[in-house]
């Protein structure tokens, strides 16, 4: 099992710290060459519009696109953001999944929260049934989805924080910011 | 659960996001957007970059809370802001206006020549300079959630940056090494708080997030500060104060991104124009230097 992180920005060190207490073996990915053999690609948390330009200027646009047809994907944040089809501002997104997504959707840093979610599928995946602890920060929601795409986790007041289609996966929040790895785990099962 | 705001792991965590990314002082709307276009993952609202306060002279201060505004209307990645060392009504006001992230700066002058603003006592999370590993604890101990080198601002010199990553980096690998029993002399001599002695020897680094700042001016100079070790880079004078600020901004984004590969670095260092006019730090008189600010 091989996992890349995209590495053009942001908290991949954090993610590749869960993969590797996995057993997973990793590969920072920042040109398209290091895509050849992964199982699946973590995008990280980061600033969404620097590592759709970076990833622009590196020809990586097109490259990520066929990956992710084939393969397992999950962005958390600004990587979610990146995956999404439609953020109404102009930016390089992925468009890979059918979720429309708003950035900054909670306010500012001021306005980052950590909070407690019930996410089914992870419990059933992981055989547990604690709540998963959510660390948000500046914060994207997916406002709707469609196609094939399921929800996997709302807050109380509806808002879609984390949602699935096929093997590809986006959470608003990071769990790669936590010491739970559930989320990594059900990911490498999505990659295998 | 309530969901909870203003956490350490908030404060902690927006900087884990601006790893490996570039942050840029802006002093109007127009070069945030120019910033924002570039990469840059966040930027530094300030009225003068420090080139032109030292140009300037007289007491430098926290920037108009109108034209930080603007800036954060202007782009949609996060706005830092600075306030005087110690000035702890300065930043409650850059607090008030819904800042991302407060640097507590010796650009700025210093309103308090003991102490330091109690950072804990804020949700807004604080970036602090430093020159060594025991100003980057003390700093972290009062609740700064980032920490970036002094370096020397506005001098386009990276030489004072290379200084004090080194230090901080060396004393990190020193400590790597020591037994427990050393731990509290070494936290007597550098005048650091134990507790964090003890953390940085476990994992290995500072418990947050570390960037390079003052007179990083190139794209080398940034991929020398990442080689060295810090998550990223501070950026102020060095992209508005040159000949093509947008071709340098994305140069040094790309550098960043690509610290380890001389190939790329060799590729974007290509026609950047004029860097600016740098002044020598190592002879600089010591009344000059903004690193001695703070302690």
């Amino acid at each position: 099992m091989k996992i890349g992180v995209l590495a053009l920005q942001g908290d991949f060190s954090e993610h590749i710290t869960m993969l590797k207490k996995l057993g997973v073996e990793t590969v920072e990915v920042r040109l398209p060459k290091h895509l050849a053999g992964l199982n699946g690609l973590i995008i990280p948390g980061g600033e969404s519009t620097t590592i759709g330009k970076l990833a622009v200027a590196y020809e990586l646009m097109e490259p990520l696109r066929e990956f992710g047809k084939e393969h397992a994907i999950w962005g958390t944040c600004a990587g979610a953001i990146f995956l999404s089809k439609d953020i109404g501002r102009d930016q390089p997104l992925l468009g890979l999944m059918d979720i429309k997504v708003q950035r900054n959707a909670f306010g500012r840093q001021v306005d980052s929260f950590e909070t407690d979610l019930e996410i089914d599928e992870l419990y059933k995946a992981t055989g547990t049934e604690h709540p998963y602890h959510a660390v948000f920060i500046r914060a994207p929601i997916i406002e709707s989805v469609s196609g094939s795409t399921k929800i996997l986790s709302a807050l109380a007041d509806g808002r879609i924080v984390a949602a699935q289609q096929g093997r590809l996966l986006a959470t608003s929040f990071h769990p790669e910011l936590t010491g739970d790895t559930r989320f990594h785990e059900y990911f490498i099962s999505l990659a295998s | 659960m309530e969901a909870k705001t203003g956490t350490w792991t908030e404060k902690k965590g927006l900087a884990q996001m601006l790893k490996g990314g570039v942050i840029m002082d802006v002093v109007n709307a127009e070069q945030a957007k120019i910033a924002e276009e570039a990469g840059a993952c966040a930027v530094m609202a300030l009225e003068r970059v420090p080139a032109d306060i030292r140009a300037d002279g007289g007491v430098a201060r926290m920037s108009d809370p109108d034209m930080i505004l603007k800036i954060m209307d202007a782009v949609s990645i996060p706005v830092m802001a600075k306030c005087r060392i110690g000035h702890f009504v300065e930043a409650q006001i850059l607090e008030s206006i819904g800042v991302d992230y407060i640097d507590e700066s010796e650009v700025l002058t210093p309103a308090d020549e003991e102490h330091h603003i109690l950072k804990h006592n804020f949700k807004v999370p604080f970036v602090c300079g430093c020159r060594n590993i025991g100003e980057a604890l003390r700093r972290i101990g009062e609740g700064a959630a980032m920490m970036r080198t002094k370096g020397e601002a506005g001098t386009g010199d990276v030489v004072e940056a290379v200084r004090h990553a080194r230090s901080v980096v060396g004393a990190i690998r020193q400590l790597k090494t020591m037994n427990d029993e050393e731990l509290m002399a070494y936290a007597k001599n550098n005048g650091a708080p134990y507790e964090l002695v003890k953390e940085v020897k476990e994992l290995g680094r500072l418990p947050v997030v570390n960037f390079a700042a003052g007179g990083v001016a190139t794209p080398a100079d940034a991929a020398l500060m990442m080689q060295l070790g810090v998550d990223g880079v501070f950026v102020g004078s060095g992209i508005f104060k040159s000949g093509d600020p947008a071709k340098r901004a994305q140069a040094i984004v790309k550098s960043v991104t690509h610290y380890q590969d001389a190939s790329i670095l060799a590729e974007v260092s290509k026609n950047l124009g004029e860097a600016m006019v740098g002044r020598n730090a190592s002879q600089m008189p010591e009344g000059e230097r903004l690193a001695g600010r703070g302690w």
